[in-house]
């Protein structure tokens, strides 16, 4: 499978592909099988490289003719050099890393902008649960307590406030819900977080 | 294990003369020489679907299949090479040579020097990784093949395909690099002295022209090739395999073989000294010293990758402490900075450097998905 569609392409990384600008350079991090970076490459004409830590996924990439490195993001990015890339994404990754802040700092010393999307805790149904006594297992948080990978659960407004201690600015947000953006009430109606931050100049 | 319908089955030995003048990094020049190959598989009419195999420190030109139906083992990298294997013969042509100074019916020290009608020895020039790809480069034009789909070497191997890549980037569209890195370490170049130190020592090797003398340096061999094998190891694997086992259960109290591991390394080094060139040996870990792309860019690996316009494949092992992971990402780090299309993966192996040659499932699943990009990409 070289092509990924529009249409195909899952709605949250459909997403990140409209941020995405013509020709960029793009670094994905955890990239998985390279469904994001194969469209970005076919409609965009990116160059495009991917981390993932699942040798099975760098051979899915090579098999969408994407390049991917094999690597732990916990370890940092050492294999790429200061502000080679364009556009670094963290896709629905961050909540389930060690070392989140320092992530966030690699992201914006190997690119210009970062774009990092993560399941929004403060989500009505999350609290809802919580509510009800339990930890919340949906769409998006699709784990039970004990065998969750998430680690750092935040809302948006935690997100915000680890940005500005790190003189990160936000310079775009969208909210989302099963496929549609949210705009009021969005850290009680959203569950699904996009950033697109960047260093103050 | 017998022939099996994923063999390429029996196969024969060609030799290519050429008696145009190499030129050699050294400054020496080789009048003529021969280069002995083996292909599989067949060229297509465009010419488009060749690879080819470069081999390691230890390697030759019979990677696949076999000389006659009971010969014993296949070819060195007969688990990668055949009809529906990752290097699938059925639409690949695959060449796989002995490079300049080898052993095994390449032009090498134990060949007859034609000016004195003596075997080499002492007096055979010492040939670099480029030496051997401006060879290869030879062969290839002899074959009829302009640019090759891939070519695919381990450890030493993968020098030679990283070298090709640089200097001759209109004629690879693919290299993969494996188990391999793009200088060796003080560490790696310690190792190779030791093993050539074992060598130069032993009095049978009569400053390199023992042939005359009706003898053979097996004890330096020998040892240089236990050294070689216990690096090629991981401590988890040899321990694994051997741990402390004895052979008859306890202690002699003397120095005969005693332990399994003692009993394996002294099997591997007779049976090296019996076939292998002390010469030979000792030309091989010299190329693996002096390889180093960047130091013709003032040292800056980037600058030396920029040339190149192949895609690349590079793979490493956990284990491996003779060639380690960190050797490849250097590379990668490289290839990366220079913009190019690059495919990594660090594959979790118990079998050290040697995995290279092994079939750790995640390494034949990444080959071949790699390789089925490349059949797509020449439509073999």
């Amino acid at each position: 499978m070289s092509q990924h569609s529009a249409t195909t392409l899952r709605p949250d990384l459909r997403l990140i592909a409209d941020w995405i600008p013509a020709r960029a350079r793009v670094l994905d991090l955890g990239c998985g099988d390279g469904a994001l970076l194969a469209h970005l490459q076919s409609h965009k004409q990116v160059v495009g490289y991917g981390v993932e830590i699942d040798v099975g996924n760098i051979a899915r990439c090579v098999t969408a003719g994407v390049n991917a490195v094999q690597g732990d993001l916990e370890a940092g990015l050492a294999d790429f050099h200061d502000g080679s890339f364009d556009h670094v994404i963290l896709s629905q990754t961050i909540q389930a890393m060690q070392h989140t802040e320092e992530i966030l700092l690699e992201m914006l010393r190997v690119g210009r902008e970062a774009i990092v999307t993560f399941p929004n805790f403060g989500f009505w149904e999350n609290r809802w649960q919580i509510l009800q006594g339990h930890m919340p297992v949906s769409e998006t948080i699709p784990y039970q307590w004990y065998d969750t990978p998430n680690i750092h659960w935040c809302m948006l407004g935690d997100f915000e406030a680890l940005c500005a201690k790190n003189g990160i600015g936000v310079l775009e947000r969208v909210v989302m819900n099963e496929g549609r953006r949210i705009r009021f009430l969005p850290n009680l109606r959203g569950s699904l977080a996009f950033y697109r931050v960047a260093r103050h100049a | 294990m017998s022939t099996t319908e994923s063999s390429v089955g029996i196969v024969s030995a060609q030799q290519a003369l050429f008696d145009v003048p190499l030129d050699l990094a050294c400054g020496k020049t080789l009048t003529s020489y021969q280069l002995i190959f083996e292909t599989y598989g067949e060229l297509n009419a465009a010419k488009s679907n060749a690879i080819l195999i470069c081999h390691a420190l230890s390697g030759h030109h019979h990677a696949a299949g076999r000389y006659q139906p009971d010969d014993k083992s296949a070819g060195w990298w007969d688990s990668m090479i055949g009809p529906g294997k990752p290097i699938d013969t059925r639409r690949f042509f695959v060449v796989a040579l002995n490079n300049l100074g080898g052993c095994h019916g390449s032009t090498g020290p134990s060949s007859i020097n034609p000016a004195t009608r003596q075997p080499w020895g002492s007096a055979f020039p010492v040939v670099t990784v480029p030496d051997w790809v401006t060879a290869q480069a030879r062969l290839a034009d002899r074959l009829g093949i302009d640019r090759w789909a891939a070519i695919i070497g381990g450890s030493l191997g993968g020098m030679q395909a990283l070298q090709w890549s640089i200097d001759y980037p209109d004629r690879v569209a693919n290299a993969i690099v494996i188990a391999s890195a793009p200088k060796l370490s003080a560490q790696n170049i310690a190792f190779n002295d030791v093993a050539r130190q074992a060598i130069l020592t032993d009095p049978d090797f009569h400053g390199g022209d023992f042939y005359q003398q009706d003898a053979i340096p097996r004890r330096g061999l020998r040892l240089a090739r236990m050294l070689g094998h216990i690096t090629y190891l991981s401590d988890d694997g040899m321990g694994e395999k051997f741990g402390r086992m004895l052979r008859s259960g306890e202690y002699k109290f003397g120095y005969d073989v005693e332990f399994e591991i003692e009993s394996y390394l002294r099997y591997q080094g007779d049976k090296f000294s019996d076939y292998f060139d002390a010469n030979t040996y000792l030309l091989m870990t010299k190329a693996l010293d002096y390889f180093d792309p960047a130091k013709d860019h003032g040292g800056d690996l980037v600058a030396a990758l920029k040339k190149a316009t192949a895609n690349f494949l590079v793979a490493s092992f956990t284990s491996d402490w003779r060639f380690s992971p960190l050797r490849s990402r250097e590379l990668v780090q490289g290839l990366i900075a220079a913009d190019k299309r690059v495919a990594y993966g660090e594959i979790e192996s118990a079998h050290g450097h040697d995995a290279f040659l092994m079939t750790d499932q995640p390494y034949v699943d990444l080959m071949r998905a790699y390789l089925d990009r490349v059949a797509k990409e020449v439509a073999a």
